[in-house]
């Protein structure tokens, strides 16, 4: 399972893996941001936490679709699935090293763009700290959603459909927590209700993804 | 070398099929140690279909299959081999997934020694195949359920594939292989024409759907 783990980390990082696309795809998106709003700091401020939230999201769908669709295509999957590892496993190493390589980064640099938003000081913190929080539902929703449409040819946009309207929660909490601690007000309620998010996620949907993924292989 | 475990398979009266549609009906045989069965049958019969059902890939339609746990090992039509990994990086990765080693020993066996460095995106077609079944090797599982395994591999590399073959069954593994080409040693032949899924043999009254 920890080789699954680094050898999904290694081939992302490696030519054509897709990592960074998702952390330069959040950078288009923050910098579009002050030319469509108009560069007002004060405003900018204001809307920062939801922009760089939704931003993440985007970034972190993007690379979603590659989760199991290349192991189905080059028969990977298929021996995985007749290899001496549990499926929910699989899916956890999977879906985490997808948050290793999208979310993880996404998060570290989102006070960096963050900048470019008018954030600063206290308020990136209470940014980090929600979407430490948050991402990795993220990973793990969109994992279910990746093993969902797995067999289909251009399954992209049918899992973007299928994932987020699931990422809702995530997304309502998440932006909250870090509006609420930017205002200096007590944060503690959806924080804790964005955490109840993702441990729910990493419990119980590499289940559904396993049982998903079965199906699909048939 | 670990102990590869009791390479004895049995199928009982199995029905397979694929999208619901019903391809083999009453499918029997057993497999014994060292022991290769091949099975033939025209294109679209359900060799593939069979073997996946074998293979836990997909649930059987009726019957069932009886082997001991994990001593299995399946090789579809595609390899499996990650394109920006190395040779013995993609063998690495399976021989720690199932646990095993012997990467270096495969290599060997299947004449991949000068390729070990060389990512598997340039390997040619017959090279790939070569490291699909030089994976057969580092999975040390018992009997092996094969899916056209000699498909673009030239006379040479065929005659590697072979003798790693018959060392696996002389070390008293099996091997179940879906092929239309001949393989050298091949004796047992089992042709799936007879258990074709027919709607006479399903019960079914002609045009009663």
């Amino acid at each position: 399972m920890i080789r699954l783990f680094l050898r999904d980390l290694s081939l992302s990082i490696r030519a054509g893996g897709g990592f960074g696309l998702a952390l330069a795809f959040f950078l288009i998106i923050v910098t579009l941001v002050p030319f469509s709003i108009g560069p007002e700091p004060l405003l900018l401020a204001q809307i920062a936490p939801g922009v760089l939230w939704l931003g993440a999201l985007l970034a972190c769908l993007l690379s979603l679709d590659r989760l199991f669709a290349l192991d189905f295509e080059d028969g990977t999957l298929d021996l995985l699935v007749t290899a001496p590892l549990p499926l929910e496993g699989v899916v956890a190493a999977k879906s985490l090293a997808h948050w290793v390589t999208t979310g993880l980064p996404l998060t570290l640099a989102a006070p960096v763009f963050g900048v470019l938003l008018g954030l600063e000081g206290d308020a990136a913190i209470w940014l980090v700290t929600s979407l430490a929080l948050g991402t990795p539902a993220l990973s793990f929703i969109g994992g279910f959603g990746a093993a969902l449409t797995v067999g289909l040819k251009r399954g992209g946009l049918l899992l973007s459909l299928l994932v987020l309207p699931l990422y809702v929660p995530t997304l309502i909490f998440g932006a909250e927590a870090a509006a609420r601690g930017m205002a200096g007000l007590n944060a503690a309620t959806p924080l804790a209700l964005l955490s109840g998010i993702t441990l729910a996620s990493l419990a119980l949907l590499p289940f559904a993804s396993a049982a998903a993924l079965r199906a699909n292989l048939k | 070398m670990k102990d590869i475990g009791l390479a004895r398979l049995t199928v009982k009266d199995l029905g397979v099929g694929r999208g619901g549609l019903p391809l083999l009906r009453g499918v029997s045989f057993a497999l014994a140690p060292g022991q290769a069965l091949m099975l033939r049958g025209a294109n679209g019969i359900g060799k593939t279909t069979l073997l996946r059902t074998i293979a836990g890939l997909q649930p059987p339609q009726a019957g069932r299959v009886e082997a001991e746990e994990d001593t299995l090992a399946f090789a579809g039509h595609s390899d499996g081999v990650k394109a920006t990994m190395t040779v013995e990086e993609n063998l690495e990765f399976w021989a720690a997934v199932f646990g095993h080693e012997g990467t270096a020993r495969a290599m060997r066996d299947l004449d991949l020694m000068r390729l070990m460095t060389r990512p598997a995106r340039d390997l040619s077609a017959g090279q790939r195949r070569r490291l699909g079944l030089a994976r057969l090797l580092v999975t040390g599982r018992a009997i092996w359920l094969l899916d056209e395994p000699t498909v673009s591999l030239d006379r040479e590399s065929a005659g590697l594939f072979e003798a790693a073959l018959a060392a696996h069954l002389g070390q008293g593994g099996a091997a179940l292989i879906s092929s239309h080409l001949d393989i050298g040693g091949m004796t047992d032949v089992l042709d799936l024409t007879p258990f074709r899924a027919t709607p006479a043999a399903l019960g079914l009254a002609e045009g009663s759907w």
